[in-house]
């Protein structure tokens, strides 16, 4: 007998178009998920915790008395929802993620065990230094890393970001300009059009006035500018290098030293360290202070917005200048010096933050460098460069390059000029990339170039993962000229949202969710 | 080198198509004399079990928190942390995402800190809350900042009872940015006149409760007296434990509410990193630092989330920003918010009733020990003692005998006067053998 | 008819006797894209010639709205709060942002009518 029990196992004959709504509004894998608080509950909790034995509360009058209004979910609901969340999200983990200035990296597991041992994770910032000693060595060889790599004389570990690392480098500044009794003359700070917002945002921050310095026609800056823009005014200047076009700053020895001529400090942007690790030292350069972005340079993951870290490192001028804490070494041991006055020299100026710094991403990015060793980290830097120009070499036919096709350091600039009467934006060309598959590059900064597309493929993508990427931006562009321009006017199509509304969204902000307003019964009714 | 996928014949073959004779001709803007010939004087690449060696050994020199009897606080808590909590946080897709820029494929983080600050404003009894500052110290420093915008004053006055590392970090911010603070006295026993301190040229009062001391303060009258000058509110907070069970600040007329987060699904971490939580009242919401999450609707209609009020973030405004702050504490935001909906409300005043029952239960055996004497009224899980003698050298002496008593005032407040006090917090992970210990230990240290 | 007047940073401001309403051309709102925000002077503050009297801002950028003459400001446009939209949609009317009590009209020959803004437009693309 023939048996033909069993389900078909073809793929179905003529497989039609489909395009119903489900039920559920669920597109399989692609689930839809309900607030916390919707789902939630007040009385559940996913934890388990017995009430204490009566006893006498010492809240005084402070008993809480207003409601909480936050509902809970056992610990299954939990997984799920979060899950569900997780997987709506893009990841360097699971794709090309070329978002230039940000250095999306490959975020090594290793660092994330290492830094989950007890004898880091756990481990209290004002415990007794007796008992910490493992982790101020670590900080202290993580300090000697970066010194080594920059050419500096000093690091100020505890800046919690890059944004931060720029408060503190500046601060440093103030301090050494303060100490020269040239603190309330000497207020501006030069900072180029190109500069990422941060840097004009900081020295306003701190009192400073921001004066625009031009760039040339090539993207870069010009020592002669530099020197036309000094006056016993000028504080400091703020340059990014290698800058936010992806180029290395050609003048950036004679600008160092047109600025300290001037009597100015030269502070420098070192969010794209990555292209240079072991190839150039920033101080060597004549820089005197510069943030390491933890979270690009060094691989600490960015988890979705943060935390990071950065240290600065100082030059022999700015060491002096340092926030407290400190760290000294005294005989065998690792002190902590908290008062400024106990640093020596009283030129240390106070805390940036409660602790010593992101203790955490310490210790990921000294597992990540003790990995690489020198070796591996100056290859990293020659392949993420390699990568970036590959990029740069492999589109420049099809798209425009603002500074025609010299080099480009880690990363590689493009901008709109190719799309002009297409009916086709940036904007639009990266949505399509969602599409695709890819997340998209940096868009629109920097500011200087006309709908900027900035990639950073970095060092962690293989060949073949580059090519194709390359094939699929060029296939992109020949739909432009083609006039497809449906595959770009309303993408994404295929992403777990279509565009959204950011109008809508600033003109009635809705931060936060309330209850919805009851449906009064009477009204319902007519 | 087991992180990058490139082989020899790749590069090879790939300069030759990018037309590059080496891979220095693509460094030819570094001037020549500044490229490193050498390597870095540093080690080569190690294996993943050489690195784990070296940084476990450096781990193992540490007394972890949890190897001990355990009392240390004073700004950072240990409390325990589910472990779904620290598994979802590795996920990839939360784990290795940048901020989310592109909101079509990132509606997992933009959700969550929707989420996020829908939490931390509900349990500060405020209005709206942004997506995390670094951490409390840096948000309290930038909360100052924002009301001198918002009163266009420049005079902040802190309490006696703040941390000090806090008020440090306010002062120096301050300083470089011209504005005056004026700081109260250390206030032990949370008994410091601030309402004589209030008049129309300051711009806001910062205080802390539970303070830095453990005391619980009532912020009604302050804020009457705020509002009454025009001058804002700044309560702060260190232990976002303690709001399970008292009175939140914006039930008590706080304008903006800064904390630190930690101590909710986040680990003690040697100070960071941490989670700074921020919170105010809707009106001020344009002169927030920080990101916010803001919801909207697709091309489809359907519900999602954006970054919104962007205009008054650093890559918009420049050097007319509220804060030029960019990457955040977005994974500790995300561990905070998922303990948070583990707790629920029902979990959190339990967890806190436990913290603040272990915290009086400790503090009753300590008032017995002869050569101690507790001073707080009221407290939530950390209060003070006078101790007989130097509270720092006690604290060394204890840890030598394998407990971690807590933090001497000293440590917070060096040659201020105050090496007779300590700081002692209790929270859910202590035992009764923990606390049988430090009182033992703290007995005999004092009979000498 | 009133007249209206504008300035090379494409504001407005109509004249009715000693008021002038100050806004932004619809050549402004056109480049400005969705304005989500505007924010108000208080009233009875002053402002010089060439001062910033207001913040308009779209989604992605914030732009300084600068007083076309001297005055002193005796209304604002509270509505945009609730409708930002009004300056896209009538940017010369319901779209207004303040209203100043004029210091010196001696200053509003420096501006251009209609027809000198319509040909200053032309030079701009
Ligand atoms: C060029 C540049 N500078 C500064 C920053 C600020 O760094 P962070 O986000 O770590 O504060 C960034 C990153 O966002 C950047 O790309």
């Amino acid at each position: 007998m023939l048996n033909n029990q069993g389900r078909p196992t073809g793929a179905g004959e003529s497989a039609p178009a489909y395009n119903r709504k489900t039920f559920t509004g669920n597109r399989a894998l692609q689930t839809r998920e309900a607030l916390i608080f919707e789902i939630g509950r007040p009385e559940v909790s996913g934890i388990d915790i017995d009430e204490p034995e009566a006893f006498t509360p010492r809240l005084g009058a402070l008993a809480r008395k207003t409601p909480l209004d936050l509902p809970g979910l056992s610990e299954p609901e939990t997984m799920r929802h979060y899950v569900r969340l997780s997987q709506k999200n893009y990841a360097i983990d699971a794709g090309l993620y070329p978002l230039g200035s940000c250095t999306m990296k490959h975020n090594p597991r290793l660092n994330e065990k290492l830094a989950r041992l007890p004898g880091f994770a756990d481990v209290h910032p004002l415990q007794p230094t007796s008992t910490v000693q493992g982790a101020l060595e670590l900080i202290e060889v993580l300090s000697g890393w970066l010194m080594e790599l920059t050419g500096a004389h000093a690091v100020a570990m505890s800046p919690k970001a890059g944004a931060h690392g720029e408060l503190c480098g500046m601060m440093a500044i103030k301090a050494a300009l303060a100490a020269r009794g040239e603190g309330s003359t000497r207020k501006v700070v030069l900072v180029p059009d190109s500069a990422h917002g941060t840097n004009p945002a900081t020295a306003a921050l701190i009192g400073f006035e921001v004066r625009a310095i031009p760039a040339r026609e090539d993207g870069t800056v010009s020592a002669q500018a530099v020197r036309e823009a000094c006056g016993p005014d000028v504080a400091a200047i703020m340059l990014t290098n290698p800058n936010t076009c992806g180029l290395f700053e050609p003048e950036v020895v004679e600008i160092a030293a047109a600025i300290h001529e001037a009597g100015g400090y030269f502070y420098c942007d070192g969010a794209n360290f990555n292209a240079i690790v072991g190839k150039v030292r920033p101080v060597d350069l004549g820089v005197d202070a510069m943030h390491i972005n933890l979270h690009k340079t060094f691989s600490t993951p960015h988890g979705g917005g943060g935390p990071g870290a950065g240290p600065v490192v100082l030059s022999e001028a700015l060491a002096p200048f340092a926030p407290a804490p400190f760290l000294r070494r005294m005989g065998a041991d690792l002190e902590i010096l908290t008062l400024v006055e106990e640093t020596g020299d009283g030129a240390a100026f106070g805390r940036l933050t409660a602790f010593h710094g992101q203790m955490g991403m310490f210790v990921r990015a000294l597992s990540y460098m003790m990995s690489h060793g020198s070796d591996g980290l100056r290859q990293a830097s020659e392949d993420a460069v390699l990568n970036a120009n590959y990029v740069r070499v492999g589109l420049g036919d099809v798209m425009s390059a603002p500074f025609g096709d010299r080099p480009c350091m880690h990363e590689a600039l493009f901008d709109d000029n190719w799309l002009k009467g297409t009916g086709v934006t940036t904007l639009d060309f990266a949505k399509a990339m969602i599409d695709e598959g890819y997340h998209p590059m940096t868009m629109y900064f920097p500011l200087v170039v006309s709908g900027a597309m900035l990639i950073e493929p970095t060092e962690s993508e293989s060949r073949a993962s580059v090519d194709l990427f390359i094939m699929t931006l060029r296939d992109l562009t020949f739909s432009v000229r083609r006039g497809e321009l449906e595959r770009f006017s309303g993408a994404p199509y295929y992403a777990p949202r279509r565009r959204l509304d950011e109008t809508r969204a600033a003109r009635q902000p809705i931060l936060r969710w309330t209850p919805p307003a009851p449906i009064i019964e009477d009204e319902a009714a007519e | 080198m087991r992180y990058l996928p490139l082989t020899p014949e790749d590069r090879t073959s790939m300069l030759r198509r990018i037309g590059a004779p080496d891979i220095d001709a693509l460094f030819a803007d570094v001037p020549a004399d500044k490229l490193l010939q050498e390597l870095p004087d540093l080690p080569r690449r190690k294996s993943e079990l050489e690195v784990e060696r070296t940084l476990s050994r450096m781990a193992a020199r540490n007394v972890a928190a949890g190897s001990v009897p355990f009392f240390v606080g004073a700004g950072a808590y240990r409390h325990h942390v589910p472990a779904s909590v620290d598994h979802l946080i590795q996920r990839s897709e939360f784990l290795t995402s940048y901020t989310p820029y592109q909101p079509e494929i990132a509606q997992g983080t933009l959700q969550m800190l929707f989420e996020f600050q829908t939490q931390v404003a509900n349990l500060t009894g405020m209005e709206v809350a942004n997506s995390s500052m670094y951490d409390g110290s840096t948000g309290c420093a930038e909360a100052v900042l924002m009301a001198h915008r918002i009163t266009r004053r420049k005079k902040a006055v802190l309490s006696g009872g703040l941390h000090p590392h806090y008020a440090e970090v306010v002062r120096t911010l301050s300083r470089m940015a011209g504005d005056d603070v004026m700081t109260m006295a250390p206030d032990v026993l949370a008994g410091e006149d601030m309402l004589a301190c209030i008049d129309k040229t300051v711009s806001c009062v910062v205080v802390q409760t539970p303070d830095v001391f453990g005391n619980l303060r009532d912020l009604n009258a302050l804020a009457a007296k705020c509002h009454e000058n025009g001058a804002l509110l700044i309560a702060v907070f260190t232990e976002a434990v303690s709001l399970g069970l008292i009175e939140p600040p914006g039930a008590m007329g706080a304008d903006i509410v800064v904390g630190e987060g930690q101590s909710i699904g986040n680990a003690l971490n040697f100070g960071g990193p941490y989670v700074g939580l921020f919170a105010t009242r809707q009106k001020y919401v344009r002169q927030m630092p920080g990101r916010l999450a803001g919801q909207t609707l697709d091309a489809n209609f359907e519900r999602g989330f954006v970054l919104t009020l962007s205009t008054r973030e650093q890559h918009i405004r420049r050097e007319k920003a509220t804060s030029n702050i960019c990457t955040n504490s977005g994974l500790c935001a995300l561990a905070f918010s998922i303990h948070m909906t583990l707790l629920g409300e029902s979990g959190l005043r339990t967890l806190a009733r436990v913290n603040h029952a272990n915290a009086v239960k400790l503090a009753d055996m300590l008032a017995r020990v002869p050569g101690v004497e507790v001073l707080n009224e009221t407290f939530f899980n950390e209060f003070t003692i006078r101790v007989k003698g130097d509270a720092g050298q006690l604290v060394e002496r204890l840890a030598a005998q394998g407990i971690l008593a807590g933090v001497p005032v000293s440590r917070l407040l060096p040659r201020a006067g105050f090496d007779d006090l300590l700081l002692i917090a209790s929270t859910e992970t202590n035992t009764d053998e923990d606390r049988a210990a430090l009182v033992a230990a703290l007995s005999s240290q004092l009979a000498h | 008819m009133t007249d209206v007047r504008y300035t090379k940073d494409h504001e407005y401001i109509r004249i009715n006797g000693d008021i002038g309403e100050i806004g932004i051309s619809d050549y402004a709102q056109k480049q400005l894209g969705d304005v989500v925000f505007v924010e108000l002077p208080q009233i009875g503050a002053s402002f010089g010639k060439g001062d910033q009297a207001a913040v308009v801002e779209s989604v992605k950028a914030a732009s300084e709205v600068y007083a076309p003459v001297s005055g002193e400001v005796v209304e604002v446009n509270s509505g945009l709060e609730a409708t930002p939209a009004s300056v896209n949609e009538d940017p010369l009317g319901k779209g207004w942002f303040l209203k100043i009590k004029l210091a010196d009209s001696g200053e509003l020959g420096a501006l251009m009518d209609e027809a000198a803004y319509r040909d200053f437009l032309k030079t701009l693309d």
